[in-house]
């Protein structure tokens, strides 16, 4: 099997790729994914490997992409559509929350929505406004969506593959910030990584920190930092932010008794006081300090000259997980 | 261009031929299936209404006074098409296999009632305009996998003020897609009027900017209608593409049982429509022509009725579903990081049943 070093938008076009060559019924819609290969590259090559007829460049009209899909996958293909950013989603809620999401659950299981939106989102490369939220709390506020977050090449290549063989409709949200940041090697091997579970990306006793998508990147270099100062973090990526694998996570606060969540959307009402929620509701007995979170702010993400002042750093976390840890 | 040619017509308001009539329409077995349809429909429609008026049925949408529409519809499909229907076509779905007893039970706030019908019919659609969307994507995907079937999608003239109709119209043209647009103008979107609806003079226009075929047919007309979808559909299953076909109407009843159109509509224009309702007036024609009779009226009105009344006692008698139906079918395989929902929701069923 050829390894090579990916990136983690090579590992989502490998993917794609990947999906398409073993299912006809996998397509791709969207806007500028053909001969343009998607404005982040993640579609490169896919039209000319596989034709127009199944990697659509659509009208930019987001609801119809969302529309049609729907259409599409009850009617026994397998759409991939690409928002191209995130932020342009919104015209498309309607026809996910109305419609994708619960396709199977009103129709009790005459139709299925096995469809996959792929889009980039949050911050961190300096794009226009309305380019940067982090949105994923009202996605993964919808029964009957999945809601996944890759954190690295591996596992984008992995859950995209799940996510596209999955039944029922998932979004598939991109850290941009991570596109090409990192580089790992990986096999076109087809080999799926589950949904629906956590990752635990580093094991530790101290303190556990739980964060997803680009924030996994600061949270593993502050563990690094806390290591230096002899404290002991394990670190567990989400990954499917809706339904949460909140077993996996009870599991090791039970064990180290602290816990401290990172994420990049803004704070209220966001997935982290969600799983802050639940954990008090589950391990309480278990807990040594108060659950904190370290988070975006409760305001637009600030254009980019600003957009650093939004985003937390390795050293904001390793703050909050000492002042945690020393919690008395 | 402002308007389009003529509005398409076979039958005058008094049923009499006022055009030459294709050559199909002489064959009267065709119309007398459609006259008994939509005979059905409108006694189905009437019984909804009592039900909710009696507390046995939620909020319900009448199609009186748009049967020709509908069942045209059903009569012109093959069984393999697909429908992507809106709210107000009863007669279609009725046609289509979908049990009377099924489309009460979807009124009356039952999941089931969207289980029945076709396998690749979709459910009823309430938001407005969102389902012609996935009638674009149910063509293209008909189109991708070489199928000779084409999709219906019908949808209200309030619906064709939205940008998703507008922008399932832009990709049907694009992509010359099996699809047939039926847009069912009833005069009023609620209590907003054709007129403070669109500027333009016929909705039909908007089709034309998408370039695909457009045109206005009386929707009151039954062989009118049944012609220009048959056509439609042969030019869409042929790989012809996409046609708009505006069906002028008028919806008889209040929007749903949970209005008052009297609120915003004048008597005598209502009075004036029930004149060129589509039962009458395909019933004159067929008299007419000898097909029909007072006797088989009677003999068929007697038939729906107990039709009608046998699909009510099945509604009324089938068995409420589980209270934890709500947690079926939301996924395909039930992700079990959800088990302690399903344990919360157990331990509250036990509580308030004393189990």
């Amino acid at each position: 099997m050829n390894i090579q070093d990916k990136t983690m938008v090579e590992a989502v076009n490998l993917a794609l790729h990947h999906a398409m060559g073993a299912d006809e019924r996998v397509v791709c819609l969207g806007e500028d994914i053909g001969v343009n290969g998607g404005v982040f590259r993640a579609t490169v090559d896919l039209q000319q490997r596989f034709g127009e007829q199944r990697v659509m460049d659509t009208p930019l009209a987001e609801t119809l992409i969302a529309g049609s899909a729907i259409g599409m996958a009850a009617t026994g293909l397998r759409p991939v559509m690409e928002i191209q950013f995130m932020g342009f989603i919104f015209p498309a809620f309607e026809q996910l929350i109305t419609h994708a999401a619960r396709l199977r659950n009103r129709t009790r299981g005459r139709m299925q929505c096995p469809l996959v939106v792929r889009a980039p989102f949050g911050g961190g490369i300096h794009a226009p406004e309305h380019h940067s939220e982090s949105t994923e709390a009202l996605l993964a506020h919808i029964p009957g969506i999945r809601v996944v977050i890759p954190s690295s090449p591996r596992r984008a290549y992995g859950l995209l593959l799940s996510a596209i063989d999955d039944p029922d409709p998932v979004v598939f949200l991109e850290p941009k910030r991570l596109y090409r940041i990192q580089k790992q090697p990986l096999a076109d091997d087809g080999e799926r990584l589950p949904l629906d579970t956590c990752f635990t990306l580093r094991q530790g006793s101290d303190i556990t920190l739980i964060s997803w998508g680009a924030s996994v990147r600061e949270t593993l270099l502050a563990a690094d930092r806390l290591q230096e100062q002899n404290i002991s973090a394990e670190v567990i990526d989400v990954a499917t932010v809706s339904p949460i694998d909140i077993e996996t996570l009870c599991q090791s606060v039970a064990r180290t008794g602290r816990c401290l969540i990172v994420h990049e959307a803004c704070r209220s009402g966001g997935i982290g006081a969600d799983i802050a929620a639940q954990l008090s509701e589950q391990v309480f007995d278990c807990l040594q300090a108060p659950i904190q979170r370290v988070t975006g702010f409760d305001t637009p993400m600030p254009y980019f000259r600003q957009e650093q002042w939004y985003l937390a750093d390795p050293e904001d976390i390793v703050h909050a997980a000492v002042s945690v840890v020393h919690y008395q | 261009m402002e308007s389009l040619a003529t509005v398409i017509r076979y039958l005058d308001d008094d049923g009499q031929a006022c055009h030459e009539l294709p050559l199909w329409a002489h064959e009267m077995e065709p119309l007398l299936e459609c006259y008994r349809w939509m005979v059905l429909t409108r006694l189905f429609d009437q019984k909804a209404i009592a039900l909710q008026r009696t507390g046995q049925c939620g909020t319900y949408p009448s199609s009186l006074g748009q049967e020709a529409i509908s069942v045209s519809l059903g009569q012109a499909m093959e069984a393999e098409d697909i429908f992507v229907p809106y709210y107000r076509d009863h007669g279609t779905q009725l046609m289509r296999g979908c049990g009377m007893h099924e489309l009460l039970l979807y009124w009356g706030g039952d999941e089931r009632g969207s289980a029945g019908g076709p396998a690749q019919d979709f459910p009823i659609c309430v938001p407005i305009a969102t389902q012609c969307g996935h009638a674009v994507g149910a063509a293209r995907a008909l189109q991708l996998q070489n199928k000779p079937q084409a999709v219906v999608c019908t949808l209200g003239d309030g619906a064709s003020s939205k940008g998703d109709f507008l922008e399932a119209l832009n990709l049907a043209g694009v992509w010359q897609l099996p699809v047939v647009f039926v847009l069912n103008n009833n005069q009023w979107a609620i209590s907003v009027s054709r007129q403070q609806q669109c500027g333009a003079t016929a909705l039909a226009l908007k089709g034309i900017g998408a370039g695909i075929p457009s045109l206005q047919v009386d929707g009151n007309d039954t062989i009118a209608m049944m012609d220009e979808v048959t056509r439609a559909l042969e030019r869409a299953r042929s790989g012809g593409g996409a046609t708009l076909i505006e069906a002028i109407s008028y919806r008889l009843s209040d929007h749903t049982t949970a209005d008052d159109a009297s609120r915003y509509r004048p008597d005598d224009e209502v009075q004036q429509a029930w004149k060129r309702e589509p039962i009458a007036r395909l019933k004159q024609f067929l008299m007419r022509q000898g097909a029909w009779s007072d006797a088989l009226e009677q003999q068929w009105q007697e038939h729906c009725q107990h039709a009608v009344a046998a699909a009510v006692k099945h509604y009324l008698e089938m068995p409420e579903q589980p209270p934890e139906a709500m947690f079926d079918y939301l996924y395909a395989d039930w992700p079990s990081v959800l088990d302690g929902q399903l344990q919360t929701f157990a331990e509250r069923r036990q509580r308030r049943l004393g189990e």
